[in-house]
């Protein structure tokens, strides 16, 4: 099982530690509805060191990404971001990630902790004779401050002006609190804030830096439960729930980062199959009417047939309702149709809804 | 982490606690049980009515995270639900032993013998964690 540099400090902070994608990870420290208040309304400080980090560099870098990822990124500009499917060619889903572009020559991708081992590889088998292929992820650690206070906070500790780094936009060599990292205005929980990017053996400085000047702010730590729940509600996909190899990103409602008309990429065939012949299901919110929590896997039905299944759900702290993502028959998607989710053998109704459940509160 | 565990009552491996109160056996989750789910969302309560097996999922409290079964310690009748918990789950976050789920009519008291006093069950946590 692997730890990120904070392990210690989670564990001195008190947090209930879990195994996830592989790592040991704070799921909270003091409760995951206290956390999840606390980014919605003030900002709270994530350990995401997680995730992975794989440099692309090389004369044929920009080609090559264009090859592997469904979004475009012809027209992107130095010191931006950009989120993107990355598909198999029968269309289902390799990897979801972010892209930081530093030049036509040098990107680096973020991907899902859970599939560092297995993006690398696929990269790794794609890849020209012209482009390098590193995978850093041992070497940064991160750290996401999310939250409406976010920019106020880590103002105090930044020596640019953070108004400069706007929404999907990131600045390289920023110094907080002394550390130089990587910052962009990103995150998973559809609120302001900030992903930031240091060498792992500086990251223990920087989360304390960031909660002391967060004290005054009442910042908090928050783990993997309140992340789950704020991206739940802002209704970004998690993958290996929304997104799989068996889930095509169109069937996850992604079309905007699916660019079918860019050059060729790998799964473009697939994936226009799909979007002209129509899909044959698709990620719907529902929220409950009857009393009970929707969780991944439990099925979803009308008058007694299957038509899908759950893929998160949850108990969502802000709106104090029960919602959830669901993959079903594309013929009962209409918003406001019932359906059954089944709960331990009762069927309980539910309500398609639209999505996000939450307006995402970002600063652009 | 010290758990509360209050002397008087019977408890289950599962984490469950009996108050027995002549032939009446009330129940709920004890400290470490409501700990270690985190912040309490919803409780599935049964029907009054429903007979039990000793070891039967009684009724479910679910956390943010994950919803979890409540066996019942004994069998009987269930004579009694705390409605209370339908619109304020964190009840049990707050105060587990005096917010308890259900009342049973036992059937067997003396299964009751198999489950663990304070001091036993105080030991079984620590050897828990």
């Amino acid at each position: 099982m692997k730890k990120t540099p904070l392990y210690e400090k989670h564990v001195s902070l008190g947090a209930k530690m879990i195994e996830f994608g592989g790592w040991m990870m704070p799921l909270q420290y003091t409760g995951i509805l206290e956390e999840h208040e606390a980014v919605r309304q003030r900002a709270g400080l994530f350990d995401v060191s997680h995730m992975g980090e794989v440099m692309i560099r090389g004369r044929g870098a920009t080609e090559f990404i264009q090859k592997l990822i469904t979004n475009d990124i012809s027209g992107m500009r130095e010191f931006r971001v950009l989120y993107s499917p990355m598909c198999y060619p029968d269309g289902g889903t390799v990897d979801d990630l972010l892209v930081y572009k530093f030049d036509a020559e040098r990107y680096l991708l973020v991907v899902n902790a859970a599939n560092i081992q297995k993006d690398v590889q696929w990269i790794e088998s794609h890849k020209p004779h012209d482009v390098e292929v590193e995978d850093l992820s041992e070497q940064y650690a991160q750290l996401a401050l999310q939250g409406p206070k976010s920019q106020e906070v880590l103002q105090k500790i930044a020596d640019i002006p953070l108004d400069s780094v706007k929404f999907f936009r990131f600045a390289d060599g920023v110094s907080i609190a002394g550390v130089s990292a990587l910052l962009s205005r990103t995150g998973y929980t559809g609120e302001d804030g900030f992903e930031i990017y240091v060498p792992a053996d500086r990251a223990l400085k920087v989360w304390e830096a960031i909660m002391d000047a967060g004290e005054e702010f009442h910042v908090m730590p928050a783990g993997l439960g309140a992340r789950d729940t704020l991206r739940l509600e802002a209704a970004l996909p998690l993958y290996d729930h929304e997104l799989s190899p068996d889930i095509s990103p169109l069937e996850a409602g992604l079309d905007r980062f699916v660019r079918l008309d860019k050059a060729d990429f790998i799964g473009r065939e697939a994936l226009l199959k799909q979007k002209e012949g129509g899909i044959s299901r698709k990620l719907v919110g529902l929220e409950m009417i009857d009393k009970g929590i929707p969780r991944q896997g439990y099925e979803v039905q009308v008058k007694g047939r299957n038509i899908g299944y759950i893929t998160s759900g949850s108990f969502s702290p802000t709106l104090k309702k029960n919602i959830a993502l669901a993959l079903i028959d594309v013929s009962y998607a209409a918003q406001s149709s019932h359906v059954d989710v089944i709960v331990r053998n009762k069927a309980l109704k539910a309500e398609v809804v639209k999505i996000p459940f939450y307006a995402k509160q970002y600063k652009k | 982490m010290k758990v509360k565990v209050i002397k008087g009552l019977r408890y289950s491996k599962e984490h469950e606690w009996v108050k027995v109160d002549g032939n009446r056996a009330i129940i709920g989750i004890t400290d470490y049980a409501q700990d270690s789910l985190g912040d309490i969302v919803f409780v599935d309560l049964p029907e009054v009515g429903r007979n039990v097996q000793v070891g039967d999922a009684v009724a479910v409290v679910e956390s943010v995270k994950a919803a979890s079964d409540v066996y019942s310690p004994v069998s009987g009748t269930v004579v009694e639900v705390n409605t209370a918990l339908e619109a304020s789950p964190e009840l049990i976050n707050q105060d587990p032993y005096e917010n308890w789920i259900l009342i049973l009519e036992m059937s067997d008291p003396g299964e009751l013998d198999a489950l663990m006093d304070a001091e036993s069950y105080e030991r079984f946590c620590e050897e828990e964690e």
